[in-house]
């Protein structure tokens, strides 16, 4: 029986004709792709539905008291409604009351070893970052993760003024309302983090301020 | 065509992975994953049994089709059998433990270059009977899944103070940051190879004087 056969000597081995290998590779790469595309087509909604609530978790634990958001597109510089986000998108967080909670704002840049995706609340009246939460993190262990397992770095951003620019400081050495105090032995991801925020508020403080000239009516802090 | 010795010939093949040619500690197979993901005993665990997979499966294919697939291009197929599985476990982690699937990251599609997956295929599943092959790679697979496991305990009770994620010491322990950074890897590898062989040749010693 074919089973029991362990070894082919190599004499006997007829070298297999193009046709035959090609066949094989080609009928190799096709049921692969098959599978393939079946487990994408039926993980896909999955993946996608946990990214989604990952993302509105994040928009409820950075901008405290909000029940539900909208997400805004930014276009030709103007933020308007849609119905998914982009992008350039951010989310305006609204309160039982149909208030505005804030801004939800995504950004990145690059870390110590990768890029750190941050989620930030942004409350567009007081001009402060009232609530922050990492979302992309491949930082050391240990060190550079402590951009979120902090809780005295995290507290930095309950109410951290973003004017006239946020700047990092010594550990312990913050007075002034815009000041960061650094994690000893994490600046480099203490220093992205803050350099994120700066450059993120430089893109969307305006047109957040131009949508809510034109939309008046969420501005009840 | 079940022989009477199939079943201590499928032990052997089995028991052997787990111990005498453990992949990591004897062979010294897979490192890049070994050293890269094992900061933590979950990851080990998570990685060693997404390896286990697509080793079990990927070996099973092979040796069911070891007569039908030509010589000169078996590499290039049992690549493209290995690499359907990684991407099916991808998919699969980030559909249904996103969690575990942000920690292993890149390291997952690496397992298709996983230098023991490839190695049985070649040196086993393409000689043997499937029940060979399944015991061979679960065998391989479980080994591999120990020594991650080991290397990730170790290296988070030591840098992190904690077990599977549990406080171990208390506020008081200053963890030792070096074992959950590169370093530390190769410190507890080398540490557990050590110790590997130092049970090897003593066993080898005990046998050969027989009291």
């Amino acid at each position: 029986m074919s089973e029991q056969q362990t070894h082919i000597d190599p004499e006997q081995e007829v070298e297999p004709s193009s046709f035959k290998l090609i066949g094989t590779l080609s009928f190799a790469g096709f049921v692969s792709g098959l599978i393939l595309v079946s487990v994408y087509l039926f993980t896909k909604p999955i993946i996608e539905q946990n990214k989604a609530d990952a993302m509105r978790e994040a928009i409820f634990t950075v901008l405290p008291g909000t029940t539900t958001f909208k997400t805004l597109v930014l276009e030709n510089g103007e933020l308007t409604e849609a119905d998914k986000a982009g992008e350039e998108s951010v989310f305006l967080g609204l309160n039982d009351q149909n208030a505005m909670t804030g801004f939800a704002i995504s950004g990145k840049e690059s870390g110590f070893q990768d890029i750190i995706g941050v989620l930030y609340g942004y409350d567009a009246v007081n001009r402060r970052i009232i609530g922050y939460q990492v979302l992309d993190c491949k930082e050391t262990p240990g060190l550079g993760d402590k951009i979120f397992k902090n809780t005295a770095f995290v507290a930095n951003f309950t109410a951290l003024a973003v004017e006239p620019e946020i700047v990092l400081v010594k550990n312990g050495a913050k007075q002034q309302p815009n000041e960061v105090d650094a994690i000893t032995g994490a600046t480099i991801s203490s220093k992205t983090v803050v350099k994120l925020l700066n450059r993120s508020m430089e893109k969307w403080k305006a047109p957040i301020d131009r949508y809510l000239t034109a939309n008046p009516s969420p501005v009840n802090p | 065509m079940a022989d009477s010795n199939d079943s201590p010939v499928m032990g052997k093949e089995f028991l052997k992975g787990l111990w005498k040619e453990n992949p990591v500690f004897v062979a010294v197979l897979g490192m890049c994953p070994s050293l890269a993901v094992t900061n933590s005993a979950i990851n080990g665990i998570a990685m060693g049994l997404a390896s286990t997979f697509v080793l079990i499966g990927s070996c099973a294919l092979v040796s069911l089709l070891r007569n039908v697939i030509p010589k000169p291009v078996r590499i290039t197929t049992y690549i493209v059998i290995i690499a359907t599985f990684v991407t099916a476990v991808d998919f699969t982690l980030e559909a249904f433990l996103p969690a575990i699937h942000k920690e292993l990251g890149a390291f997952i599609a690496l397992i298709v270059v996983n230098c023991l997956i490839l190695g049985r295929q070649e040196a086993f599943a393409s000689k043997h009977p499937i029940g060979l092959a399944v015991a061979d790679a679960t065998g391989m697979g479980l080994g591999f899944t120990f020594a991650l496991l080991s290397l990730g305990g170790i290296r988070e009770v030591l840098g992190n103070g904690s077990l599977f994620g549990i406080d171990l010491f208390g506020a008081g322990y200053e963890p030792w940051i070096i074992m959950i950074l590169p370093p530390g890897g190769f410190f507890t590898l080398g540490f557990l190879l050590l110790i590997f062989s130092w049970v090897e040749q003593r066993r080898k010693l005990r046998t050969q004087q027989p009291s």
